[in-house]
């Protein structure tokens, strides 16, 4: 078998068993839970009937492996079960329902930050690799330092003082809904996804400015440069088929970064994302909720992650030109 | 033939670590001090609050959103508490909260990491696993899924935010010690019978100080930050603790005011500046510390 495509089959099967290992986890948490989940919903008032009818009718009766694989298997079918709140009554609110217009807005937001945030961090980055210990390259430095360093909540809500409320080019509340038009909801989206951006683009500038020192500075570089190579054909050929690798993992790194950050900036312009409700189910300890988003997001970080992996794996030229 | 030292000069006395420590100080960069000296700042607010501060944490003490004046410094919040004695109470609570999570994360995590390095076979392979698998969510994420579990208290978010680092912490510990435990002395150790709490003590540990070191400054600003995150949402720390995560949060509503109508009370500034302060802070010290002790030397 081709060594790239043997490497890329294993990557592939630890990432689906990281998969499966968080799967458990995430499973297993739940069921830590002192006291049981039919006493935090119904109240400390419920009698043992009670008790037992509500954990028979949310199938918590039944061991933990059978649940285990059924939850799995429903959520390969796209169903994430139902949602406690409303458990008590007769209205059933599905997980699956409640998480798939708002999966929608976060992708919609994280999708229009990256189109932002990768080509400016990428450029930015590269211009202070090639430029380092220019007046630029420290200047950026020091901005994207502190950008770092502060709360995303802080830089959400100076935007947010600055272009919505002194210069109103903003809505100051991200609201969306089904209706939204495409160039409204772009409109809407627009300042919680400059937050994201500014965050994001601090962190991939500055791993991609590292990145790229370490490689400008490696021996093959200066062998090139010693034995006549313009500097351009130098960067093209030398530099940049190494590159890919390293770029690449900065961009999923991020991009991951993306699904944390979205949480706190989703909250802060109330933009009707998977974030929010994560934090809403949270605070009421809605579980089957608070499991699928835990998943989701989980599951969105080991992908990229991946993807990043099978980029570096397939660009690599020590393995694409096997001896 | 007499066994004389060759030794001729005398040798200059060993400087002391006072004058070590002034040494390097000495030759510290601005921002290395600048850095340090609003540490110092901020650790003088964490240990001396209840000396330092007008008033209360949570005394309601006057109307609410009065503006700064010579009263209240700093104006009060929404209910009349005074907002600088909240900042300077908040300064021992988060600080104090995020240091111990990180303590207990490198306790466990440090240990750990060593331990597993020197032992190796599937004690190794086991926790690695499983600390793989761990770092394959984002903290947050699983913070937030294990507070809704455990339900949020204080105790709660240092346990689960110290047991999620200390999964950071046992990478570079481990990584770290693999290349200490080859050396001859750990051997010698070992052959003449010391204990594991010796070797990994006495042995390991401090050979691979300098790096956990920096290790500590950069996860004590995750910590931080990621408390702050978590009490932003409001389910880290609870009211009425001063904290300042929640601090912006309880008077974010301030800034969407008309300014024209409503003088503008810059109280969610405040404890943000202070937290974005004090992580540059620690990050120029780390910055400087890495350059110092990984004998990296200016390209030129």
């Amino acid at each position: 078998m081709h060594p790239v495509l043997k490497t890329v089959l294993q990557r592939l099967g630890l990432g689906l068993l990281t998969l499966f290992v968080v799967s458990v986890l995430i499973f297993a948490s739940l069921e830590m839970l002192p006291g049981g989940f039919a006493e935090a919903i119904l109240g400390q008032g419920a009698t043992p009937e009670t008790v037992a009818a509500f954990n028979h009718q949310i199938g918590l009766d039944r061991p933990a492996t059978v649940r285990y694989f059924e939850w799995i298997w429903n959520i390969l079918h796209g169903d994430f079960g139902y949602s406690y709140a409303g458990m008590g009554g007769s209205i059933k609110r599905s997980v699956t329902a409640l998480i798939a217009p708002r999966l929608y807005n976060t992708f919609f937001l994280a999708i229009m930050t990256a189109i932002i945030a990768v080509p400016l961090s990428l450029f930015l980055g590269i211009m202070a690799a090639l430029y380092r210990n220019s007046l630029y390259d420290r200047t950026v430095n020091a901005v994207t330092l502190t950008t770092i360093a502060t709360p995303e909540f802080f830089i959400a809500y100076l935007l947010m003082f600055f272009l919505a409320i002194k210069l109103k080019w903003f809505p100051t509340l991200s609201t969306v809904s089904e209706s939204t038009t495409l160039l409204e909801h772009l409109w809407r989206a627009g300042l919680p996804a400059i937050t994201l951006t500014l965050v994001i683009v601090a962190h991939m500038m500055r791993m991609t400015r590292a990145a790229l020192i370490n490689l400008l500075s490696s021996p093959y570089m200066e062998m090139a440069q010693l034995k006549g190579v313009p500097r351009r054909e130098a960067i093209m050929k030398h530099a940049l088929p190494n590159a890919w690798a390293p770029i690449a993992t900065v961009i999923a790194f991020n991009l991951a970064y993306l699904v944390v950050g979205v949480v706190v900036v989703e909250v802060v312009y109330v933009y009707p994302g998977i974030g929010q409700l994560m934090v809403d189910a949270v605070s009421s300890r809605d579980m089957p909720v608070v499991q699928a988003c835990a998943l989701i997001f989980a599951a969105t970080y080991i992908l990229l992650n991946l993807s990043a992996d099978v980029v570096s794996i397939i660009t690599n030229p020590r393995l694409l030109h096997p001896k | 033939m007499t066994a004389q030292a060759p030794n001729i000069r005398t040798v200059r006395a060993r400087r002391s670590f006072l004058q070590n420590a002034r040494r390097t100080l000495a030759t510290a960069p601005f921002s290395a001090w600048f850095g340090m000296v609003i540490i110092v700042i901020y650790v003088i607010a964490a240990i001396f609050a209840p000396w330092l501060a007008p008033y209360g944490e949570a005394d309601v003490v006057g109307k609410a959103y009065q503006p700064a004046g010579s009263e209240f410094w700093l104006g009060t919040d929404q209910i009349g508490r005074d907002l600088l004695s909240r900042l300077i109470y908040g300064a021992r609570n988060t600080i104090g909260i995020a240091f111990l999570t990180t303590l207990i994360s490198f306790a466990i995590g440090g240990t750990l990491g060593v331990l597993t390095a020197l032992r190796r076979g599937w004690l190794d392979q086991a926790i690695s696993r499983v600390v793989d698998a761990f770092l394959a969510i984002p903290v947050l994420i699983f913070a937030l899924m294990l507070l809704a579990v455990a339900g949020k208290s204080i105790i709660n978010l240092i346990l689960i935010l110290a047991l999620l680092d200390s999964t950071r912490v046992f990478r570079l510990a481990r990584a770290t010690a693999l290349n200490v435990v080859v050396m001859d002395y750990v051997e010698a150790a070992r052959l003449r019978g010391e204990k594991m709490g010796w070797i990994i003590f006495k042995e390991v540990l401090p050979n691979i100080l300098p790096p956990l070191i920096t290790e500590f400054g950069l996860r004590f600003c995750f910590v931080f930050l990621t408390i702050a995150a978590l009490s932003f949402l409001g389910v880290g720390i609870q009211p009425p603790t001063a904290d300042w995560g929640s601090m912006v949060a309880e008077s974010k509503t301030l800034i969407t005011f008309p300014v024209r109508t409503f003088p503008w009370i810059p109280a969610p500034f405040y404890p943000a500046i202070a937290i974005a302060l004090l992580t540059v802070a620690i990050n120029f010290v780390v910055d400087w510390f890495l350059h110092k002790t990984s004998g990296l030397r200016d390209e030129k």
